[in-house]
């Protein structure tokens, strides 16, 4: 996907050359408490139908920004808008409401009560009319394999079944927009899975999701675009595009054999470049790979080295994340 | 505000309170006790020796009368507090507030899951009372004592304001504890006030008079009122996730 909606990129030119509909538009949202500030000057635009990954160290302010952009809680300054409605005033918020579907970081369940029982109630408030709530609810906890267990409360549940039931839960009214806060956190590796399928599936409808997670390989893997966050926005950007920008190449040469002094006069030969030593081999880190590539080797080659083979290996997402979240 | 939303939202309260066995239990028990058991109680002691005097027995019965709204005051805020220190504990208040309902709404659908029960046993167990009682007043007195306007005033007009005031105290107090018992624990003292009426009656202190009744109805009234604002205030979504304990 091409770049859009980089942090300080002007709204009119995001929205004259894509022609897509806008679902979340912050302009310097902020939010303090006490004076303390968990969110600085966000400006983000979310576009229809993107899976959109928000990343960021514990306390980043991810929470605090999905519950100021559902309505639960008020903004310090700035202003955003879902889907055109204003985020603040008690009406807009009704209809923001209405329209988004919220996965909490934790889950929240009546425990006394049963999965169906929690959607039903939860399909009256959004006011599903009976019938396709109903049908809604049947199709949900079939898809999650707990319509066996739909009369069980929930409070004999594991975790990961309580995550699916909170799940169903945000999805019962069918939203268009949805925030998912660590959907994945104390998931089995197989109940992610399902969890990941399901978010593709609802992209695949059509649906806009903002999915906060700490799972960087699921950021990779699912995300359209991400933001990383550290109370500020850091970088915004697809995870291909991101990997990209970075620089600190490394080539991997893997060698017949390794030893100190060979090291030692590679070192010297490729000063200032940063060459350590792995498994089989070296890696060398270079700025730009084809440039420098066959200059590595020769030096290699040079020192006595017998090269098997040469690999380049670029940045990895989680590279990029440690560089800024570090900064 | 739309009543609808807030009876969704106390259907909730209502199914998840049904699994709460102990407070179940007392909401069933408490007017069950008072309405067999004091006819048991005036029975035993009218049956006995002299028995009591037919002078002393309207002031015995008009106290009994009372004796209903302690219950009506001590159960709602209990009712209230699980439920709005349970959906705390739980962490549920989140994603309910992520629905489209106003916070009144929801306050109200709490509200009227507290109120609700707690009244209508009061006055289930106030009719078996009283037919109870006026099989012995018939014999004793000559006619049924009850009803009379004195208990009318106390359960028409106090016992919606006592539950009420309870509720509101539930609500205020669940803002300010973070586990079921310091909230049943505070809620305790709400049947003070009413306790010492019963006992200032019970001896003469206080007759429980048509005028002291509308009295004690009109303070009522006006702590309710306050007390209203008091839990609406403390009722707001902003609060409720970054505030609350
Ligand atoms: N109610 C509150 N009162 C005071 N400070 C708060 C409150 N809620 C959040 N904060 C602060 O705001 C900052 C952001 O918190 P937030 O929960 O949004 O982080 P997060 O990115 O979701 O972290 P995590 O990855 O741990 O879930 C933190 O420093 C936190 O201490
Ligand atoms: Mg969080």
């Amino acid at each position: 996907m091409p770049p859009f909606g980089t942090a300080g990129e002007p709204l009119s030119e995001f929205r004259g050359v894509r022609d897509r509909t806008v679902v979340i538009d912050t302009e310097h949202l902020t939010k303090r408490f006490g004076g303390q500030a968990a969110v600085e000057d966000l400006s983000l635009l979310v576009a229809a139908g993107e899976v959109f990954g928000f990343l960021g160290p514990n306390g980043a302010g991810k929470t605090t920004t999905v519950r100021m952009l559902a309505g639960l809680i008020s903004k310090t300054s700035g202003s955003a808008r879902i889907a055109g409605h204003e985020v603040g005033p008690e009406d807009s918020a009704l209809e923001i409401r209405r329209i988004v579907g919220l996965l909490p970081e934790n889950v929240g369940l009546y425990e006394a009560l049963s999965p169906y029982q929690i959607l039903d109630f939860f399909g009256q408030m959004y006011d599903c009319p009976d019938g396709p709530r109903r049908a809604n609810i049947e199709r949900l906890l079939r898809l999650f394999d707990l319509w066996e267990l739909k009369d069980r409360p929930v409070a004999t549940f594991s975790k990961g079944m309580k995550q699916k039931v909170a799940l169903a839960r945000a999805l019962v009214h069918d939203p268009k927009l949805l925030f998912l806060d660590e959907p994945t956190a104390n998931l089995d590796p197989e109940a992610a899975k399902t969890v990941r399928d399901c978010i593709l599936a609802l992209k695949k409808e059509g649906r806009t999701i903002f999915l906060t997670t700490h799972n960087l390989d699921e950021a990779q893997r699912i995300c359209d675009r991400v933001a990383i966050l550290r109370t500020r926005l850091l970088t915004v950007g697809a995870p291909d595009q991101l990997r990209a920008s970075l620089s600190g190449h490394r080539t991997q040469v893997r060698l017949e054999r390794t030893d100190d002094t060979l090291l030692h006069q590679v070192r010297e030969r490729l000063s200032p470049r940063r060459v350590e030593r792995s498994a089989e081999g070296f890696v060398v880190e270079v700025e730009d790979p084809d440039r420098e590539n066959p200059e590595v080797v020769r030096a290699i080659v040079e020192a006595g080295g017998r090269v098997r083979s040469v690999t380049e290996v670029g940045p990895s997402f989680e590279d990029v994340y440690l560089k800024l979240v570090r900064g | 505000m739309r009543v609808a939303k807030a009876w969704i939202v106390a259907k909730k309260e209502l199914a998840v309170l049904r699994k709460t066995k102990s407070v179940l239990y007392s909401v069933l028990a408490f007017p069950l006790f008072v309405a067999v058991g004091l006819p048991l109680v005036v029975m035993a002691a009218g049956g006995r020796g002299p028995g009591i005097p037919a002078s002393v027995l309207p002031v015995l019965l008009d106290s009994f009368s009372f004796f209903f709204i302690i219950g009506t005051a001590a159960l709602p805020v209990t009712i209230a507090s699980y439920s709005l220190v349970g959906e705390k504990v739980e962490r549920s208040l989140e994603p309910l507030l992520a629905t489209p309902a106003t916070d009144s709404e929801i306050l109200l659908g709490k509200g009227l899951a507290a109120f609700l029960p707690p009244i209508v046993s009061t006055y289930a167990g106030s009719v078996v009372f009283m037919a109870l009682m006026d099989k012995f007043t018939i014999a004793k007195l000559g006619y049924p004592y009850f009803p009379n306007p004195t208990i009318a005033i106390i359960l028409i007009a106090i016992a919606p304001l006592a539950c009420l005031l309870s509720v509101e105290s539930g609500i205020v107090i669940s803002s300010l504890v973070s586990d079921i018992r310091s909230a049943q624990q505070v809620g305790g003292l709400m049947i003070l006030p009413f306790a010492a009426i019963y006992v200032a009656s019970e001896i003469g202190l206080l007759p429980l008079t048509w005028l002291n009744l509308l009295a004690i109805s009109g303070v009522l009234l006006v702590v309710d009122l306050l007390l209203y604002l008091v839990s609406r205030a403390t009722f707001r979504r902003d609060d409720i996730l970054t505030r609350w304990k």
